[in-house]
């Protein structure tokens, strides 16, 4: 049962387009993602959703009810902001009571769903605190203890952790995930951490520049990805300069060495490609397996990073790097700067890119960095 | 500096600590020097003068403030101040409001925090002259109503008294109010609103439970601010009324000019009786400050 | 229509706003430009009324001004005297502000209180104080012109504390002093030439924003310099122009209104990017 509905919904502001032609079907308790870099129309959209923008054009269905004149204070949406946004002058208690006292509830109902939640929300004694007394993770719970109060149909969350330490990022969005599943709310998150992304979504929408790139599961955008944008912004990417030998048949060369790629692509003979590939597609070593595509090269780098060990692999004349990485282990024997090694990966591995395609590959990563 | 000497007669610890403290305040003797002289010592003297009857240590001057026209004076300007304090606090913060949330172009804006940065400094004799030119018995603004049947010297209604002091006041009160209050209204956050719009607030309710319990410590001490401010106001008074209007600083002005009072002692002790009032209008001012800046800092 | 009034969304990033608040706004703001803009109208409208004679005559009245040598003793003097109150002030101000950064920053609310006491101390009261300090004995100094030039000077200083201090504190956070002074110190400056040489230039903003603001306050200040028995200065030469003169005070007071608005003009233009508000007061 479609829940939540965008068709065709389109934002501008002036001449400027922040969202062409946005469409999604959530079902009922979905966790949907919008993922994308700054200026993608992300957050633009959720505000949309919530009705803080007007769409220039489209529709936003509700659980059969067409919302999209409706005035913000209307829907029956529930905001988590980036900055938390909590009423400096109220206690935590009444922030998320808000809600419910906007809607005139009674005040013993509104204390008992203010405990139920500061339960929920693991804050079970800081009910009489005000804001600034709590910590950003502690302002960001009762942030979404205050969206949650009143029961709306959707969860509407605008890079909520973007403003919190990386460790209790990781363990808070844990919980948004597991109350989000036991209350079964169908819910938007905006982010552009891709790992956040993957790790809490049923969906993800994936957006760049005001479109929509590519909708599906986290499996799918990050194995299948459609498009050159998705490839590159979901996870890490190894990008290899190849010459096309016979599209027909798959085979390309990458300095100089014969590749055989199992995927469709184009591209006349002797046309200039890029290859893509992923890290963890690539391993030390000629594999065994048939019909594995090997290269050759020159080991330049072999960095520790914990719990892995990231090696890069000069192929030809060093202008094409290869990134890889393999898990540490105790017995590892890594191989040394300046040894020559064979890399495999696996014929369905890559994919290619046109030559003109903008992507970010590794090496720019690592470069900005 | 009883302090300073032990240290360095033991010996052990290093002397630089000790050299240190009395260099650290060399810079600011000047400073301490001019304040003590030019302001510190005449307050002292007010104060030591406001003891004094008939050249002998009393307190009767202080008991004297409760006798012939002093209390009127205080009352009066008490009450002329607290008139023009909530008015202008309440204008003022209407006309800072319309001007930057109120949907109007944005360059009124500009102009109307321009203006009244000059406004709030436009008080004194140019200040008073202008309303006699618009209000005065031959002021422009009474021709003109004239004009259209309405003589507003008719009634009760004199330039030279309180309400037209009030009246006049407001010239600087409600500029000084926006100038104070503009950036207050400006750190609200866009996010508290949509919060609360996305709860299901109205605007109205917003501004009811949200918005104003913000801005009431900035607002409550700005106002608080303004009557001091009103007060302490002398030239634009003395201008305007030629000094015949019984309020506490006009009272210390003849005082000044030629002992009416008939007691310089109780001169001085309704000079000091005036400085304690504004003392604990800069003390409750400045609290209300604090709290508000720590809610629009969040 | 109603897209413009959309637009026209104010600082709030073009939010839409219904009619009512709308017109409520331009309400409030028409009443309030009336308000301040009829009292400037009638001042100018005095400034130019011609005399009840049969010829009318504009200009006559700023030609009176302009003629009457007691305007140019009043501007210059009161002028001078604000020269000379902002150099010492200066003088002051800016060594106790730096030393309170730098060197003593536990002093700091003290410093800061006595700056302030202008705002407790209403100008009335304060001359009444001086008189009796400095009248009598052991001072005696305003039985002397020179003398009370002088406490009229040192009045003006305590009257910009507030302003100068303020202006110049701001001024020395914004230019992060402790790191140019250790830098100045690590090449081998000494105190003086610091001051002089790095601190005094980088405040130069800063400085001419106090000084502009102690300038119209000492303009047009009043009652100060009439008990003091300055009755040549600015401020008292407009208020005995305006309980004598019928046209002339209006001009004066227009003169008196411009010079302020540039002296705030300044400011604003000197302020740019930065969130400073400079406000005076009553008087």
């Amino acid at each position: 049962m479609s829940y939540l509905v965008l068709t065709d919904v389109r934002k501008q502001f002036g001449e400027f387009v922040a969202v062409q032609s946005f469409n999604l079907t959530a079902e009922r308790g979905e966790f949907v993602s919008f993922l994308g870099p700054s200026g993608c129309g992300k957050t633009t959209t959720l505000r949309m959703i919530a009705g803080f923008e007007q769409p220039t054009a489209g529709q936003i269905v509700l659980d059969g009810e067409d919302i999209t004149n409706r005035p913000p204070n209307k829907r029956n949406v529930g905001m988590v902001f980036q900055s938390y946004a909590l009423f400096p002058n109220m206690t935590v208690a009444d922030n998320i009571g808000f809600g419910l006292k906007v809607r005139k509830r009674p005040s013993d109902q509104i204390k008992k769903r203010v405990d139920e939640l500061l339960e929920l929300m693991n804050l079970p004694d800081k009910g009489s605190r005000y804001p600034y007394q709590l910590s950003g993770g502690q302002q960001q719970r009762v942030a979404l203890a205050r969206a949650l109060a009143f029961e709306p149909q959707v969860l509407l969350l605008d890079e909520p952790l973007s403003a919190l330490d990386a460790k209790i990022r990781v363990a808070l969005r844990q919980e948004i995930r597991s109350i989000q599943r036991q209350l079964g709310i169908t819910t938007v998150y905006v982010t552009h951490d891709q790992e956040e992304a993957l790790s809490l979504s049923d969906r993800v929408v994936v957006m760049s520049q005001g479109r929509m790139e590519q909708v599906g599961t986290p499996f799918e955008i990050y194995n299948f990805p459609t498009t050159a944008f998705v490839a590159s912004f979901v996870g890490t990417l190894n990008i290899l300069p190849g010459i096309v030998t016979d599209a027909a048949r798959g085979e390309v060369t990458i300095a100089g060495q014969p590749v055989r790629i199992d995927r469709k692509f184009e591209g006349s003979e002797g046309s200039d490609v890029r290859v893509a590939l992923r890290p963890e597609m690539v391993s030390l070593g000629a594999d065994a397996a048939n019909g594995a595509n090997r290269l050759t090269g020159k080991v330049r780098d072999v960095n520790f990073l914990g719990s892995i060990v990231r090696i890069r692999i000069g192929l030809g004349d060093g202008g094409a790097v290869v990134v890889l990485d393999e898990f540490n282990e105790p017995t590892l024997k890594l191989p040394q700067r300046d040894e020559t090694v064979t890399i495999s990966f696996p014929q369905d591995g890559p994919l290619v890119l046109d030559a003109s395609a903008q992507v970010e590959s590794v090496e720019a990563l690592i470069a900005e960095a | 500096m009883a302090e300073a000497v032990a240290p360095s007669e033991r010996g052990a610890p290093p002397a630089r600590p000790v050299r240190r403290f009395p260099r650290n305040w060399l810079g600011l003797i000047p400073f301490f020097l001019f304040s003590f002289l030019f302001m510190i010592l005449p307050t002292s003297f007010l104060m030591i003068g406001s003891f004094q009857k008939d050249d002998q240590f009393s307190l009767q001057n202080y008991a004297d403030l409760n006798t012939g026209i002093i209390p009127g004076a205080f009352f009066t300007s008490i009450e002329i101040s607290l008139v023009t304090a909530i008015a202008g606090g309440i204008v003022g913060f209407a006309l800072a409001y319309v001007v930057i949330l109120g949907g109007l172009p944005k360059f009124l804006r500009t102009a109307t925090l321009t203006f009244s940065g000059v406004a709030s400094n436009f008080a004194g004799v140019p200040l008073a002259l202008a309303f006699i030119f618009t209000l005065g018995q031959l002021g422009i603004l009474t021709v003109f109503l004239q004009g259209l049947g309405l003589n507003i010297y008719e009634g009760d209604f004199r330039l030279t008294g309180k309400f037209g002091l009030e009246l006049v006041y407001l010239y600087f009160q409600i500029p000084l109010m926006v100038l104070i209050i503009a950036p207050a209204i400006d750190g609200l956050k866009k996010e508290w609103r949509e919060a609360a719009e996305n709860m299901g607030a109205t605007p109205a309710q917003f501004w009811w439970r949200v918005a104003l319990p913000i801005l009431m410590p900035s607002i409550l001490g700005t106002m608080v601010l303004l009557f001091g401010n009103a007060f302490g106001a002398q030239a634009t008074a003395y201008q305007l009324t030629g000094g015949t209007l019984n309020i506490i600083t006009l009272v210390i002005t003849s005082q000044i000019r030629g002992d009416v009072l008939h007691n310089p002692g109780l001169g001085y002790a309704a000079a000091v009786g005036m400085i304690g009032i504004m003392v604990v209008s800069i003390s409750v001012y400045t609290v209300l400050q604090r709290r508000s800046e720590r809610w629009l800092r969040s | 229509m109603r897209s413009w009034l959309k637009l026209r969304g104010g600082a709030d990033g073009g939010r839409r706003r219904s009619l009512g608040t709308l017109v409520a706004s331009w309400l409030v703001f028409g009443a309030m430009f009336l308000y301040f803009f009829l009292p400037l109208l009638a001042t100018f409208l005095h400034s130019i009324k011609p005399r009840p004679n049969d010829i009318p005559d504009p200009t006559l009245a700023y030609r009176q001004v302009l003629a009457d040598e007691r305007f140019y003793v009043g501007l210059g003097y009161s002028f001078l005297v604000g020269v000379i109150t902002i150099i010492i002030s200066l003088l002051i101000i800016v060594p106790t502000a730096y030393w309170v950064r730098l060197r003593a920053p536990r002093l700091r609310p003290v410093v800061e209180f006595l700056t302030l006491m202008p705002f407790v101390v209403p100008p009335v009261v304060f001359v009444f104080g001086l008189i009796r300090t400095f009248g009598g004995p052991p001072f005696q100094l305003l039985a002397t012109n020179f003398g009370s030039d002088l406490v009229l000077v040192a009045a003006y200083v305590i009257l910009s504390f507030p302003y100068m201090y303020r202006a110049v504190d701001t001024g020395l956070a914004v230019i992060d002093v402790r790191t140019l002074t250790e830098a100045s110190q690590s090449l081998g400056a000494n105190w003086a030439r610091i001051l002089w040489r790095v601190i005094f230039p980088n405040l130069r903003t800063a400085i001419l924003s106090g000084a502009f603001l102690t300038l119209a306050i000492v303009i047009g200040e009043y009652t100060i310099a009439q008990f003091l028995a300055r009755t040549w200065a600015f401020g008292p030469y407009l208020s005995l122009l305006g309980r004598n003169a019928p046209y002339t005070p209006a001009v004066v007071s227009l003169i008196s209104f411009g010079l302020t608005w540039i002296a705030m003009f300044m400011i604003a233009y000197l302020g740019r990017g930065s969130r400073q508000i400079q406000v005076a007061g009553a008087r």
